[in-house]
């Protein structure tokens, strides 16, 4: 694994109207890490993953993907460049059916990769994921969480993306589920080298499958690292891993 | 019994033009959230635009297909230097933004073509065809015609090709939508085109049954919008009936009841029914993807 830089946060200040909810994060991602951001609710973790991938306008500062500025261009472009964004609550498209969701996913590569080989990619996905094959017919909506996540990461993998960004993956799922969704995850980044951001506030399972991480606190990195240093370390470990630090 | 087919027979063509007015409020609500109550105006054009070139002396067939560009492109230009900067935010001033345009496309034609009816001559010849004691005008099977078409790619655009999910994925997830590098503004591009375009083939198909003039638009975009909201506002094939009942009651009140009271007896019926449905006939209840 290369040093490659992949993503590149720079500064970066985000706004709803007049109030400043990050205060110039630095943060860059490497070519095939994972590597995930922590904080608690509010620390403005979903906020910076919308101001990457254009879903946010008041921004400034820099975001580089592959050295290109992303700073103004609009979130439908991103999936083209090769980022795509898995966002909070997964988001499938609740009244279509899971085959139709997966269309959309390769929908911008259809032009030029031809429908044969998304309908082959498809089929990929539909081994990797088989649950998803049993309810090809079904509308995205009545899926369970935990199969709606998988929906919604496989309709980004039909991006073909080099970046993804996933946005709680875990969010309302049992321990179970969110171990087999963060495996997943792993699995991805090894077989297809794609580099990953996740926002995570389950600290503890993210940080078993990321390389580095970053903590996320009011709108500042308040720490980063190796993922296996911050699992040990004590503020982190009495604010976000649920375990209280025994002695001063 | 002649009276009756009569009946439905004029039932079936004012009632399909409405559905196919409906279907371009569904269009454009289901991609972009905004009721285009400039739609009427489109067969308006339509009409009217068509009668000017075949003035000119233009052949039939091309008249008609530039009249539906024409059309097709002013439909365009309202959605990408007007609406698309409209205030996003807000349903109402969108709403008031086309009630303005309405009127405006009107005031344009008004001075255009002046308050005088125009004749559009028929697709074919004016003489009736008659079996077995019902005639019809040729021209009203030509519309019937149309609206079939229309209706059938419509449902085929919409239901099996990528470009109709794409439009129907705006109405389900906005964001999501996004994130799958559709652009949303130029799926409401396409459905303004669309509701335009299939708006004047519309006008034009039933100008020649009646006359023309530069407000036919105002109660064809009524009933059209009556047939969309009792039809639900979401379901093409919902608001597709909605449109033909209206059309029926219409043509029977008129025939069996009186001719003065037809529009009396469509919009009591539609009362009542939003009185006891609100979501319409066939609207699914709200469950936060729609919906006025």
């Amino acid at each position: 694994m290369g040093q490659v830089v992949v993503l590149h946060v720079d500064h970066l200040k985000a706004n709803y109207g007049p109030v400043e909810v990050l205060h110039g994060v630095n943060l860059h991602v490497n070519k095939g890490e994972i590597v995930s951001l922590l904080g608690a609710n509010g620390a403005g973790k979903t906020t910076l993953l919308h101001c990457i991938s254009g879903l946010h306008d008041g921004k400034q500062g820099g975001i580089y993907f592959n050295g290109v500025n992303l700073m103004g261009v609009p979130a439908e472009k991103m999936v083209g460049m090769g980022m795509a964004h898995v966002p909070e609550r997964r988001q499938v498209f609740s009244t279509l059916s899971v085959e139709d969701n997966l269309w959309l996913g390769a929908s911008h590569r259809l032009p030029k990769t031809g429908k044969k080989i998304i309908r082959e990619e498809i089929e990929e996905i539909y081994q990797r994921f088989p649950i998803l094959k049993e309810r090809s017919a079904q509308l995205g909506g009545t899926l369970s969480g935990g199969q709606q996540q998988m929906l919604a990461i496989a309709r980004a993998l039909l991006a073909k993306p080099q970046l993804l960004l996933l946005d709680e993956p875990s969010l309302g799922l049992a321990p179970l589920i969110v171990k087999e969704i963060l495996n997943m995850v792993q699995e991805i980044r090894n077989e297809w080298g794609t580099s990953i951001l996740l926002v995570e506030q389950n600290a503890h399972s993210a940080l078993k499958i990321s390389d580095r991480a970053y903590v996320l606190h009011n709108g500042e990195i308040q720490m980063h690292g190796l993922a296996e240093d911050l699992a040990r370390d004590a503020r982190i470990q009495s604010a976000y891993l649920g375990k209280a630090v025994t002695h001063g | 019994m002649t009276d009756f087919f009569q009946f439905l027979v004029n039932g079936l063509v004012s009632g399909g033009i409405y559905a196919i007015v409906a279907i371009g409020f569904v269009t454009i609500y289901q991609v972009s959230k905004v009721i285009n109550l400039a739609q009427g105006e489109f067969l308006m054009l339509g009409g009217l635009i068509a009668v000017t070139l075949l003035g000119t002396g233009m052949s039939y067939g091309l008249a008609f297909v530039l009249s539906v560009l024409m059309v097709t492109l002013i439909g365009m230009l309202l959605q990408r230097f007007v609406v698309r900067y409209g205030p996003m935010s807000n349903q109402i001033s969108l709403i008031i933004l086309t009630i303005g345009l309405s009127i405006l496309i009107r005031g344009v034609a008004s001075m255009f073509w002046g308050k005088d009816a125009y004749a559009l001559a028929p697709f074919t010849s004016n003489e009736p065809i008659t079996f077995s004691g019902i005639s019809m005008a040729q021209q009203s099977l030509w519309v019937i015609l149309a609206v079939l078409l229309l209706l059938f790619v419509f449902w085929f655009l919409m239901n099996k090709t990528l470009l109709g999910k794409k439009m129907y994925a705006c109405s389900v997830n906005l964001l999501a939508t996004r994130l799958m590098g559709i652009n949303p503004n130029k799926m409401a591009l396409l459905a303004f085109a669309m509701s335009a375009a299939s708006g004047a083939i519309a006008g034009i198909a039933i100008a020649p049954l009646n006359v023309t003039s530069y407000d036919v638009g105002v109660m064809l975009g009524i009933k059209g919008f009556s047939a969309a909201i009792l039809g639900g506002l979401q379901n093409p094939i919902g608001v597709t009936a909605a449109g033909f009942l209206i059309g029926l009651v219409e043509a029977f009140g008129a025939g069996l009841i009186s001719s003065g009271l037809k529009d009396a007896i469509v919009f009591l019926l539609i009362i009542g029914v939003l009185m006891i449905k609100p979501t319409g006939l066939f609207g699914e209840p709200s469950v936060g993807k729609g919906g006025l």
